[in-house]
């Protein structure tokens, strides 16, 4: 699946666990960058990937990202 | 179930109209989205919850310390969710020999607060986590964590019957039900500090809005049942009552087996039983009668409609006959056609998506924890018994001409009794119980009726009825308070609706007011406070000649004593 793709899944992701139909991300999104996303709305969101990816991540990789592009690396390196 | 992202969406649908219940939440670890799920299931419930939330990791210290916020906040329940996990590190810290205390320090904190905080106490038990240090060898090692686990959830059972204000929330139980791997999740505990997965929460809070509900007077008091394919394998009028599946011989029969044994343990435990069948009356009933292999029996039901009407139809004569609330029945079909007929003719009818296969029922009813309860007492079994009378009464008014002639047929007598130690456990389920004839809607634990019976600033009433069809036991309850020398007080009048229209609040008035001229009180002062349940009783004291007080015409009403005729009534006083 493409990066671009990717992007965009998770971006449903956010708008439908955020409660916030405006959401954009892009590669270089923080935390800092969108509403309501907080330390504890983050493992929600980290969660919801999960199940919608049929994937697990490490707690070693949920702490680890700086942006949204790293985590949809991340994602795209379990999907390979 | 809900999930956690749909219990955050109702938080937003919250209704000022709703009653709010003050909640205290103490953890020893993040709590916000428990906090959270547990808001969110009050509003699915038609709560609101104001919830206070403590600190995190503040247990001990909002327990112990008179002057904290928790004790501040004075919570109508507080919630405490002491972790296993937490008590792992605890055990892992300590000296080897001290392991064994574990269970017991843990104890004595649960006592503590037991007598410290006000209110109700919903504690969480603990699910267990082998830790793999022994293997199974550790049942023979009372230091091991699991030991100390199991000892101390043992503990917890005995302390909530010592402690009426204690509740367990079995947590425990639910992990067995759920699996450990479901309930926690080390990448979500890594990087919150939560103990529980977000899908295991919305399970949490369920089971503790369970309790709380139950304690506030709203939980399921009767099962009402369909036969072919429910109770029993195949249909009774196709194939005879010989050869449906139940008991162990015939196909899947030991399923149904199993489930009459499960519906029987509810009718014993007081849950009321009825049969709502498409079928002939007496092709329904043959099973009952002649089929050995049958658990459940004629006599387990108290009302029995098989016959070819629609089904919402006999529900609602089931109702009317009970003269309980639809939300505190529950409907078993395994019909979906049917399921969804009764649901949309009657949505506050509780009626779960039975699974398809038989085999399945048990285990996914024990999962919904339907029949979660306050209180118990032995007399809860002869409930049925009750209920049945009830619906023989019901034929024979049929024949008399007038209401009176009726109710002098009837032969009642009344016990009166002040709350002694045989009827305080009845005088207090009764509180719990009442929520349509009920004055003020106070509810009292057995300790608080054991204190007021004992306060000479009160004047507490029980009342029994009983007649030729049969004992209805403890139906009435009346509190008096003394508010100054002339003037009593009606604290509580509460009275169960299985005696409703039948002179009962004429017997009890004149009760009263004989005890006032006795002690030479003037005036009885009522108050109606109302809630979504007692509409029935808003003009009750008008109804009994008392007069609307000027501050508040719509609550507060007054009799004179002295100005009293005795109502008729056809009811004696048993001395």
């Amino acid at each position: 699946m493409q990066r671009e793709e990717l992007l965009l899944q998770i971006q449903e992701i956010f708008r439908d666990v955020l409660d916030d139909e405006e959401i954009v991300l892009e590669p270089a999104t923080t935390a800092d960058d969108v509403e309501g996303w907080d330390s504890l709305t983050h493992i929600q969101l980290i969660v919801a990937i999960e199940k919608h990816f049929k994937i697990k991540f490490t707690s070693k990789e949920i702490l680890s990202w700086k942006n949204v592009g790293e985590l949809v690396d991340c994602l795209a390196s379990k999907l390979a | 179930m809900k999930s956690l992202q749909q219990l955050k969406r109702l938080l937003k649908q919250e209704h000022p109209d709703y009653p709010h219940i003050k909640l205290a939440l103490l953890g020893d670890s993040a709590t916000q989205f428990l906090a959270t799920a547990i808001r969110g299931e009050g509003v699915a419930r038609g709560l609101s919850v104001d919830l206070f939330e403590a600190e995190y990791n503040q247990v001990e210290r909002q327990v112990l310390d008179p002057t904290s916020d928790l004790h501040g906040f004075r919570a109508e329940f507080t919630v405490v969710f002491q972790s296993s996990h937490k008590l792992l590190e605890k055990y892992s810290l300590a000296p080897a020999e001290a392991r064994a205390n574990l269970a017991q320090e843990r104890l004595d904190f649960v006592r503590t607060l037991c007598t410290s905080v006000p209110g109700k106490v919903i504690y969480y038990n603990y699910p267990e986590i082998g830790d793999g240090v022994f293997g199974s060898y550790q049942n023979k090692v009372a230091g091991s964590f699991v030991y100390q686990v199991r000892k101390l959830n043992l503990g917890l059972m005995e302390l909530s019957q010592e402690f009426p204000n204690l509740y367990v929330c079995d947590l425990a139980e639910l992990q067995a039900k759920l699996g450990r791997d479901f309930c926690f999740d080390s990448s979500v505990y890594v990087s919150t500090e939560m103990l529980l997965s977000l899908d295991a929460l919305p399970y949490v809070a369920s089971r503790t809005l369970d309790i709380v509900c139950a304690i506030r007077g709203q939980f399921k008091k009767c099962l009402i049942l369909d036969l072919d394919n429910t109770l029993w394998g195949g249909v009774v009028g196709d194939d005879g009552w010989e050869n449906i599946q139940v008991g162990h011989g015939l196909g899947i029969g030991k399923a149904f087996s199993e489930f009459q044994q499960w519906v029987r343990k509810l009718k014993d435990r007081g849950i009321i039983l009825c049969v709502c069948s498409k079928n002939d009356a007496d092709k329904a009933r043959e099973p009952f009668e002649k089929n050995p292999e049958m658990v459940l029996h004629l006599d387990d039901f108290a009302v029995f409609m098989a016959n070819w009407d629609n089904k919402v139809d006999n529900i609602r004569t089931i109702r009317e006959i009970l003269n309980i609330g639809f939300d505190s029945m529950v409907f078993l079909d395994d019909n979906p056609f049917e399921r969804n007929m009764v649901r949309e003719g009657i949505p506050e009818l509780c009626v779960p998506e039975l699974p398809e296969d038989p085999g399945d029922y048990l285990e996914y009813l024990y999962g919904l924890n339907l029949f979660e309860t306050a209180s118990y007492s032995s007399a809860d079994k002869d409930r049925t018994k009750q209920y049945q009378v009830e619906a023989r009464r019901a034929s024979s008014a049929l024949s008399f001409a007038n209401e009176a002639d009726f109710l002098k047929s009837l032969g009642m007598v009344s016990e009166v009794r002040g709350f002694d130690s045989f009827n305080t456990p009845r005088v207090a389920q009764l509180s719990q119980r009442s929520n349509q004839f009920n004055l003020r809607t106070v509810r009292y634990t057995e300790d608080e009726v054991r204190r007021l019976g004992a306060d000479p600033g009160f004047a507490c009433f029980s009342f029994t009825l009983a007649d030729k069809f049969g004992d209805n036991g403890l139906i009435c309850v009346v509190i008096l308070e003394k508010r100054d020398a002339g003037t009593l007080f009606i604290n509580t009048w509460l009275m169960s609706c299985r005696v409703l229209k039948r002179g009962m609040e004429a017997f009890t008035l004149n009760t009263l007011v004989a005890f006032a001229r006795e002690h030479g009180f003037r005036r009885l002062i009522g108050e109606y406070l109302p809630t979504a349940k007692n509409g029935m009783v808003a003009e009750h004291y008008p109804r009994l000649g008392f007069t609307p007080l000027p501050e508040a015409p719509e609550r507060l009403f007054a009799l004179e004593v002295e100005d009293y005729q005795p109502l008729e009534c056809y009811i004696e006083k048993k001395s």
